[in-house]
């Protein structure tokens, strides 16, 4: 990829500031749609520098209890893969800058078809890919198509990632390599950060891309002492689990939904960005 | 022209998976970072294993003086003069159950278990957890870390704890820890999310023992090879009983490992005629009502693997049905699946209620309690057998007992206990 994308441009000029980047994760139509699209409008405004959109899917196995149950919420609302992507295209009408990256699970990409999915996507305003499921022995399948769209493929290391499968992991990642702090699920206990700063380390001896860490992060206090040596951090688990806060008892969005999700955003954005 | 030379393993059925894992379309790797490092080094290990003759004669010493293996192959008399009454032609085949049923645990799963225990003990591991149905696999993976002195957890759907609660006592008496599992509907397929969870939590110590062969590879294929034992022996025994190979083989198929230990060793017997039996639950036309992955199903990507699923238009996986647990899965293994696009194995559903006629049926004619599986091959074997000459050579694989099933037949069938 020769043109920088928006995740590109976006890290640069964090970068240039002396910034940490904040990556956001909601799951696309948790808990309806119109709720979902407010949430991610607004995100920006909260100290969101690039949203990560989940796509849902019955069955998300690298995922904690939080955000299974957000997935099983946003389908019983009848969120689906063309829902997901008219829910990126109306945020760029609006939003022309914030980067986009769609995350989830392969099974619903390959029913979808996989190039008729990279399409849309980038006509939607698709910045970037994080498929789970999809390691780089199987670049050919979906990664290096992926690129040929003008999307960033973006590799989670964690950290069973050794030097020896290192490389592998770095070889067609673009826009950011996501460091998974902890080995289990999202929504995890924390990561101990000083365990994180020696693995950070160790992948920017072998990359330029930034990296940005997550699973476990819930704080602004845990944000800054994560980000320290890294290019950002990722929250998630924690967002939706505002979100399951604000629902009334037939798991329907209230007047806090919107409001429970970026008054945290604020939040961890204020004392991450105060650094 | 032996089978290792090239061209000769292009013509084969039995050459894959390729180095990637893939049988055809099917197959492959397909799990999140974390686990890649871990499915690698299962590889090598396993490999490794596969080279060394220590481990096959250790495979083969447990087989026989712990599992009770060689499984007979047995003549059903009466199942077969019952068909030839029903034969309009004057037919119907000569039946053999092939007695997995018998091996020590009550099913077949004990072959791979013992395979995969061996594995993680040369590996180092100290922690063995497993996912399972209907039990069968849960009681065998017990029944190794009891003997191995392993820790061993084992996920299991809510529903099925309910459905199958002689092998939930089996399991906790054996001193397996039993996690329930109450994420979607509670069955085969949750449990088995449920276990990758706890896998990629602990990476370091933890062996998983799945129980079918299905998952990443390496597991489709090296379940298959231990399960295979079945096949080879089937063949030996009917050589030495018949003076040559059987002409028709019959499983049921849900994750599919005893089908494809049956199958396997045949594959490239074009002679033999070959047929997997789905759970087809109330019926295949009925939605979310069957578990019949590859009749009623469409390709894509679940735990690990490219293979058949119940899904809708989404991708979005469904629950299914099946009367049996050990068939609930929406999945199957790859190497079915491609037998399947490939046409050298026909794949057909039996339902519920002609699986519980076919358990009746063995119990009054044989005084053999199938489980309820094993009931669905047994389901289609009575449409079938009756339309074969008397001279062929039918084996089905009895690959479980139905003592577990007791509950669940009798509610079925109005019994009170």
């Amino acid at each position: 990829m020769t043109t920088p994308t928006r995740i590109d441009r976006r890290f640069a000029a964090l970068k240039a500031a002396g910034k940490k980047a904040l990556v956001c994760f909601v799951t696309a139509g948790d808990p309806d749609f119109e709720t979902s699209a407010n949430i991610l409008a607004g995100l920006p405004k909260s100290g969101a520098d690039v949203i990560e959109v989940g796509m849902p899917f019955s069955d998300p196995m690298a995922d904690g209890p939080a955000i299974q149950a957000s997935s099983l919420r946003a389908l019983k609302s009848g969120q689906n893969m063309i829902k997901t992507l008219k829910l990126v295209a109306d945020f760029r009408k609006t939003d022309p800058d914030t980067p986009i990256v769609l995350m989830g699970y392969y099974n619903p990409i390959y029913v979808y078809g996989n190039e008729r999915f990279l399409t849309d996507a980038k006509a939607a305003g698709v910045d970037g890919l994080i498929v789970v499921d999809v390691p780089p022995e199987a670049d050919d399948e979906l990664c290096l198509p992926a690129i040929r769209h003008g999307l960033n493929f973006i590799r989670l290391a964690t950290p069973t990632t050794d030097a020896a499968r290192l490389p592998a992991v770095l070889a067609n990642t673009s826009g950011f390599l996501y460091y998974v702090s902890i080995t289990g699920i999202t929504g995890s206990a924390a990561p101990v950060a000083t365990d994180v700063h020696s693995q950070v380390a160790r992948i920017k001896a072998s990359t330029k891309l930034p990296v940005a860490v997550g699973f476990g992060v819930r704080t602004g206090e845990q944000a800054r002492a994560i980000a320290e040596g890294a290019d950002g951090v990722v929250v998630g688990s924690a967002l939706v689990t505002a979100i399951q806060q604000s629902l009334d008892k037939e798991a329907h969005a209230t007047v806090k939904t919107v409001p429970a999700v970026l008054d945290l955003v604020s939040s961890i954005a204020g004392v991450l960005k105060s650094a | 022209m032996t089978l290792t030379t090239p061209s000769a393993k292009l013509n084969s059925y039995r050459a894959g998976p390729d180095d990637r894992g893939f049988f055809g379309l099917y197959g492959g790797r397909f799990v999140a970072e974390t686990l890649m490092p871990l499915i690698l080094d299962l590889e090598r290990a396993y490999e490794a294993a596969k080279a060394d003759p220590g481990f096959s004669a250790e495979i083969a010493f447990l087989n026989t003086h712990y599992a009770g293996r060689p499984s007979p192959l047995y003549h059903a008399e009466r199942l077969t003069d019952h068909f030839r009454a029903q034969s309009k032609t004057g037919g119907g085949a000569k039946i053999y159950l092939k007695r997995d049923e018998l091996n020590h645990t009550g099913s077949h799963k004990i072959n791979n278990c013992i395979g995969q225990i061996l594995l993680a003990r040369r590996m180092g591991k100290t922690r063995i957890i497993a996912e399972t149905g209907a039990g069968q696999h849960g009681v065998a993976v017990a029944t190794v870390c009891a003997k191995y002195g392993m820790g061993c957890e084992i996920y299991m759907g809510a529903t099925d704890i309910e459905r199958q609660s002689p092998n939930v006592a089996r399991m906790m008496l054996l001193g397996a820890k039993l996690n329930p599992v109450t994420s979607g509907a509670g069955t085969l397929k949750d449990a088995m999310n449920e276990a990758l969870r706890d896998w990629v939590t602990n990476v370091h110590d933890t062996y998983y023992i799945i129980g079918t062969a299905a998952g990443p590879h390496p597991y489709p294929a090296m379940v298959r090879d231990f399960q295979s034992v079945i096949g080879r022996e089937t063949r030996e025994q009917m050589v030495a009983l018949e003076g040559r190979i059987p002409d028709t083989l019959v499983a049921c198929i849900g994750g599919g490992s005893n089908a494809i230990g049956l199958f396997h060793p045949f594959l490239d017997d074009k002679s033999v005629a070959i047929y997997g039996v789905e759970a087809g639950g109330h019926g295949i036309d009925i939605h979310n009502g069957h578990a019949a992955s590859m009749t009623g199903g469409t390709p894509g990507v679940l735990h690990g693997n490219r293979t058949y699923l119940l899904q809708d238009a989404d991708g979005q996986i469904e629950e299914g049905h099946s009367i049996s647990a050990g068939l609930d899965y929406p999945g199957v293994g790859p190497e079915h699946s491609w037998l399947k696009d490939s046409g050298r194995v026909t794949y057909v559903p039996a339902t519920d209620t002609e699986a519980l006629d076919a358990l009746k049926l063995c119990t009054r004619l044989e005084g053999i309690i199938p489980a309820l599986e094993p009931s669905h091959a047994l389901a289609y074997v009575t449409k079938l057998a009756p339309t074969l000459p008397c001279d062929n050579l039918l084996v089905m694989n009895l690959c479980g007992r139905g003592d577990k099933d007791l509950f669940t037949v009798a509610k079925a069938l109005g019994i009170k206990i």
